[in-house]
């Protein structure tokens, strides 16, 4: 699941861009902190995107969850207000903060409006700056992780993700929930909270972003005001890691009517010259529109399932090409043979210059229509920083796209679909099908 | 603190013109009503069709069919091949999708605002020209039978649901799953699907919400050309559905399925919604939940149960304002590690006395104020949950003034307005409890 909404996130960004009047500003605030800036004025409120890379991939070790505990513990007790205080100060201000985790980052999506901003900011930097950890709020938002923890140990498609991800990535962050588990949350401490704070924030890994009714000089007297006083180092990031699951099936037997599966193999890096003609192919196999060739094959013509897609996912620190699909148990063997099919055609034949054709289309007109809101578009530059663009590529992009010619991405779709390489997990009842191991 | 905000209040009434969105309403001659919202910030727009048929509009036995139908509508007119529709938005930049709810079912493109008169000609051409081939049928059976396993069947909270919905209304067809009852949807024919499209898809059964980029004269104009030669259907008829009776005795479920991770409590009280024209006891109601539930640090259940002593690790309150029929205040609540569902279901029941009889918090109803008016301005940012919320409304029984005299008729409600409310709505009799865990056994205990 967790990988499915990173993919998420990158497909946007990737398939996102640019209205044309949209202005990003690159500013350096006074105190020296750098952010990307949207002066948009018509709705008298701001959006404030905050990242810090690495998020739950700079757990400690055998401390797993730890920093997705610190992170729900942020708005939980700061400074002089407890739990009850802050939510009642938060509450009074009508502002947002929305802290969570994740393998690649640590966010806060804030919002606030024009008329009480000032203290919005004072209240949110409590929050980073004087987080309490007490002990009764510790054990309280443990508990809600734990109950959390227990939900997803019967929940088919998060029992297909976690194995598939412990095959990939197995001891790297990445083969495991950023969550943890029901152990090894029990165990944590106070001091590993306080640990788990000190490797995922500080500035050394900070990516901002903010759009909304403020200035470039208002918003750099806020973010100093906000960040300034920041740790300045973390916790080394992790390494990166090899998708290392090999080619086969793995059966995981569960007492439900519909097998779930997740499916997939190593993946191509954004920068390199591969990704675009990737990002084009992923599209057209099943990136998620009606019409890609997964849903015609697997929904249209035969009735399998209600969805199917693939996702080309770039994080941090790994690559990988993955899939999931659901459908009755008496039909998975036929659905695996419908994607290994293909993943052999695309492989064998590639595209159509049709096909490319359609896809370029859509790709490039859909780029401008996700520049929707305040909040949408601070989340976009702060991915857009955290893949390594520059505020241009909303312009560059597009003619990237179109670049794209038919000999390379046929090219690329021979090395790409590995029928072969294709691991594939699957939770449920399904007939006909065993593990190869 | 009350003054402070008081004197915020008041600054605010002086503003509103300036925040709220700019909306226009109209009907074509042939009744298709068409609401207009501007937002100017991106060269998009939304183009929406709402039609009044919902799942409790079925015929019975049919179960499913108005969720079908909506599946179908993607399978082709006498002009245009299965899967084009989909096909034109995608190659226009676009994205399309569809839904199906109890009072509507709607259908959506977001296009660049260029596009839109594509769009609509696409979408009028689909509104009366469908035409259904019959293994096109037969496929997609299959697909919303998986669509059913994959939403209900493989989640034992989503049965639960189920279970108690069909519990709380006995009479009304808001018992009966939007997908339907498999046994059900396993016999929909393309006769079925014919039957609903040709009585209700028609203009004078829709409403058209265009929202982004655009003038409201320009919608006008293409409305007109494409949306105003379409003939009316003549088999529209009020909405007059069979109502809930009186209840004369509390409701209780008790399920359990070996997939259930935590045992949870549900109870649902049937409660008004929003009318047109009276729309301040749902306002009531939507700040009760607020009080109850919302927050979990500041709510009354929040505090009764999960700070005060450990006896949950969540709490909610919940409510449908809007809903053609009588709709439902509902109460989730997730036990400790060690608390059984019946101690849990005292915990509720003592905080909902204890609040019966001390009301609410001033503070935190004047804080609830703020963020509903606050909620107002952050709404503005979001276009399409803007149209989302006229096409709520508007099928379901309330007009464009209704939802702008909303915000207002929220910001005059008072205590004593929520606590005749609260006397009224949670009344054990008429409610529904549901307790859901592994094994129903071991609750019993």
């Amino acid at each position: 699941m967790k990988r499915l909404a990173a993919s998420f996130v990158l497909l946007l960004l990737v398939a996102l861009p640019l209205r044309a009047e949209i202005d990003i500003a690159e500013i350096t605030t006074p105190g020296g902190l750098k952010a990307w800036h949207v002066e948009e004025t018509s709705i008298p409120f701001v959006a404030l995107e905050l990242r810090f890379r690495g998020g739950a991939s700079l757990d400690a070790p055998g401390k797993r969850g730890a920093i997705n505990l610190m992170t729900a513990l942020l708005e939980e007790g700061a400074g002089d207000l407890d739990a009850r205080g802050f939510a009642e100060a938060r509450e009074a201000l009508a502002a947002s903060y929305r802290f969570s985790t994740g393998d690649d980052g640590l966010s806060i999506s804030a919002q606030f409006l024009n008329e009480n901003r000032d203290q919005a900011v004072a209240l949110l930097r409590k929050a980073l700056l004087e987080p309490r950890f007490d002990e009764d709020a510790i054990e309280r938002v443990r508990a809600q992780i734990l109950a959390g923890l227990k939900r997803r140990e019967t929940d088919p498609d998060t029992i297909a993700g976690a194995a598939f991800d412990e095959l990939a990535y197995d001891d790297h962050p990445y083969g495991s929930y950023y969550g943890g588990t029901v152990e090894s949350v029990t165990s944590l401490t106070r001091a590993d909270i306080l640990d788990a704070f000190t490797r995922a924030i500080a500035r050394d890994r900070l990516y901002i972003a903010a759009v909304g009714d403020i200035s470039a000089e208002e918003l750099g007297a806020l973010l100093d005001g906000l960040l300034g006083d920041l740790p300045k180092e973390g916790a080394p990031m992790p390494e990166n890691v090899a998708f290392g699951a090999t080619g086969g099936i793995t059966v995981l037997p569960f007492d439900t009517p519909q097998s779930v599966a997740r499916f997939g193999h190593a993946g191509v890096e954004v920068g390199t010259p591969e990704f675009f003609p990737a990002f084009i192919l992923n599209t057209i196999m099943g990136g998620g529109g009606f019409n890609s060739r997964l849903m015609t094959e697997v929904r249209e013509k035969r009735g399998l399932t209600y969805g199917i897609r693939t996702y080309l996912i770039d994080s941090e620190f790994s690559e990988s090409l993955i899939g999931s699909v659901s459908t009755v148990n008496a039909r998975m063997a036929e659905t695996i043979d419908v994607v290994r099919g293909e993943w052999e055609r695309m492989a064998r034949e590639g595209v159509t210059a049709e096909e490319l054709e359609t896809a370029k289309i859509y790709l490039t007109g859909a780029y401008p229509l996700r520049f929707d809101g305040n909040a949408p578009i601070a989340r976009i530059l702060v991915n857009m920083q955290m893949q390594g663009y520059p505020t241009s590529y909303v312009k560059t992009r597009n003619a990237m796209i179109e670049a794209v010619t038919l000999e390379e991405i046929n090219r690329v779709a021979a090395r790409l679909y590995r029928s072969d390489d294709l691991r594939f997990v699957i939770v449920g009842a399904p007939e006909e099908l065993e593990s190869d191991e | 603190m009350r003054a402070l905000l008081v004197a915020i209040l008041a600054l605010f009434l002086a503003l509103p013109a300036q925040a709220a969105e700019q909306v226009t309403g109209f009907t074509l001659d042939n009744g298709m009503e068409v609401v207009v919202i501007e937002d100017h910030r991106a060269p998009v727009v939304v183009h929406m069709v709402w039609y009044r048929i919902g799942a409790a509009d079925e015929p019975p036995g049919k179960s499913g069919i108005a969720h079908f139908l909506e599946h179908l509508m993607f399978k082709g007119t006498e002009s245009r091949a299965s899967g084009e529709f989909s096909r034109v938005v995608e190659a226009n930049g676009g994205s399309d999708n569809a839904f199906t709810s109890y009072d509507y079912t709607a259908y959506f493109q977001r296009v660049a605002a260029d596009r839109l008169g594509l769009m609509m000609e696409m979408e009028a051409d689909r509104m009366r020209n469908l035409v259904l081939a019959p293994e096109a049928v037969d496929t997609e059976r299959e697909v919303i039978l998986e669509e059913r396993a994959s939403r209900i069947d493989n989640d034992p909270s989503a049965l639960f649901r189920e279970e108690l919905r069909a519990t709380q209304y006995r009479n009304h067809p808001y018992g009966i799953p939007i997908i339907g009852w498999r046994h059900e949807m396993e016999a929909l024919s393309r006769e079925d699907a014919l039957a609903a499209y040709d009585r209700f898809y028609a203009p004078n059964n829709a409403i058209l919400i265009v929202a982004g980029d655009v003038t409201p004269d320009e919608v006008r104009k293409l409305a007109k050309q494409h949306y105003g030669p379409l003939a009316p259907s003549d088999g529209i008829a009020p909405r007059d559905r069979p109502q809930e009776p009186p209840s004369r005795g509390e409701r209780r479920l008790e399920m359990s399925d070996p997939r259930v991770a935590q045992p949870s409590l549900v109870r649902t009280y049937l409660a008004p919604a929003r009318r047109s024209g009276a729309q301040e006891e749902a306002a009531a109601l939507t700040f009760l939940a607020q009080l109850l539930g919302g927050s979990g640090a500041t709510s009354v259940l929040g505090n009764a149960l999960e700070f005060e002593n450990n006896t949950a690790v969540y709490t909610s309150a919940g409510y449908g304002a809007t809903s053609l029929d009588d709709s439902t205040f509902s109460f989730v609540v997730v036990p400790a590690e060690g608390v059984s569902l019946e101690q849990a279901e005292a915990a509720l029941d003592a905080a909902l006395e204890d609040f019966m009889e001390t009301g609410p918090d001033p503070d935190r109803f004047e804080r609830i104020k703020m963020q509903v008016r606050a909620s107002e301005i952050y709404a503005l940012d979001d276009v399409g949950n803007l149209a989302n919320r006229y096409g709520r409304a508007l099928t379901s029984g309330l007009t464009i003034a209704d939802v702008q005299a909303w915000p207002e008729v929220l910001q005059a409600v008072t205590p004593e307005d929520v606590m005749e409310a609260a006397a009224k709505v949670l009344d054990r009799p008429s409610a529904v409890t549901g307790w859901l865990s592994p094994d129903v056994e071991e609750d019993a205990q």
